[in-house]
């Protein structure tokens, strides 16, 4: 009976609705003071239409989410980068005249040159948003203020490194 | 539980592991190679090959590029999984993206070795 009052106490809870229905209790008792318990629906409680908002434009994007998807779209372009670096690995390794082919380009090719900034530049991104991943799973920087903090500092490391990186490159 | 066949065997937990593990070792990897290439700015063919006939630099390489491999295996699954929701669509792209590092793998293989 206890447990069957804590039920009834939650049922008043409008606050609680949510995790009831998602514990998906299939009824709601009601049991009062020598009163049988009796169903009174067989329905979850919030049927109710919950506000979905599905306007992209609309919505926000606090700045520590920015940076996740921003993680994510610099992996996926290192990847794609990945048979630029191969190539050259390969040429480079592969004779003094291959060698010399590889170091021309990033010297003198613009597109070159431009792919080699920009994949530079995502592997500095890459790189400091992973570190501060490591650095939040050892705890620090978990609360709101830190995420933010965090993401703060990670776009300004990476941004200097996006431009130390044009510098050496050019 | 998700099950996707293109993910056999493994759970959260170990791409958790694997994801950082390949992290700090290509993250070493490439302190070390930016290091060298700035530090050597007049480098020759002489020298970037004699630094890829030390055993030493050919594991650590091998090491990198199956860190590559993992790494950009679990991210590419996970962000697949997430945005791709057609499974043929997703079922193609991660299997291209399997087998682009396969290849990059024994292509990698072959240049360490062929030094």
């Amino acid at each position: 009976m206890a447990a069957r009052r804590a039920i009834h106490r939650l049922s008043r809870r409008p606050d609680l609705m949510i995790i009831e229905s998602y514990q998906k209790l299939p009824v709601v008792y009601s049991c009062g003071p020598g009163e049988k318990s009796a169903v009174k629906s067989q329905r979850p409680l919030s049927t109710a239409k919950r506000p979905v908002n599905l306007d992209l434009s609309s919505i926000q994007f606090p700045l520590p989410a920015l940076v996740s998807i921003s993680h994510r779209v610099s992996g996926i372009l290192l990847f794609i980068g990945l048979i630029f670096l191969m190539w050259a690995f390969q040429v480079s390794l592969s004779s003094p005249a291959g060698f010399d082919t590889v170091r021309e380009a990033m010297a003198h090719g613009f597109f070159a040159r431009l792919v080699l900034w920009g994949l530079l530049s995502a592997l500095g991104f890459h790189f400091v948003a992973g570190v501060r991943h490591l650095i939040m799973d050892m705890g620090h920087g978990e609360t709101l203020e830190g995420g933010q903090r965090g993401a703060q500092l990670t776009i300004i490391i990476s941004a200097l490194l996006v431009v130390m990186a044009g510098v050496w490159v050019w | 539980m998700v099950i996707n066949i293109l993910n056999p065997g493994r759970n959260g937990v170990a791409d958790w592991m694997i994801q950082r593990a390949s992290a700090v070792i290509l993250g070493l990897y490439t302190i070390f190679m930016v290091a060298y290439l700035l530090f050597n700015p007049d480098l020759d063919y002489a020298a970037w090959s004699g630094l890829f006939s030390h055993i030493w630099m050919k594991v650590f390489t091998l090491l990198a590029l199956l860190s590559v491999a993992a790494h950009a295996w679990v991210g590419l699954w996970i962000v697949a999984t997430d945005y791709i929701k057609p499974a043929a669509i997703r079922f193609g792209a991660l299997l291209f993206v399997i087998l682009a590092l396969f290849v990059f793998v024994v292509w990698g293989v072959q240049v360490i070795w062929g030094v």
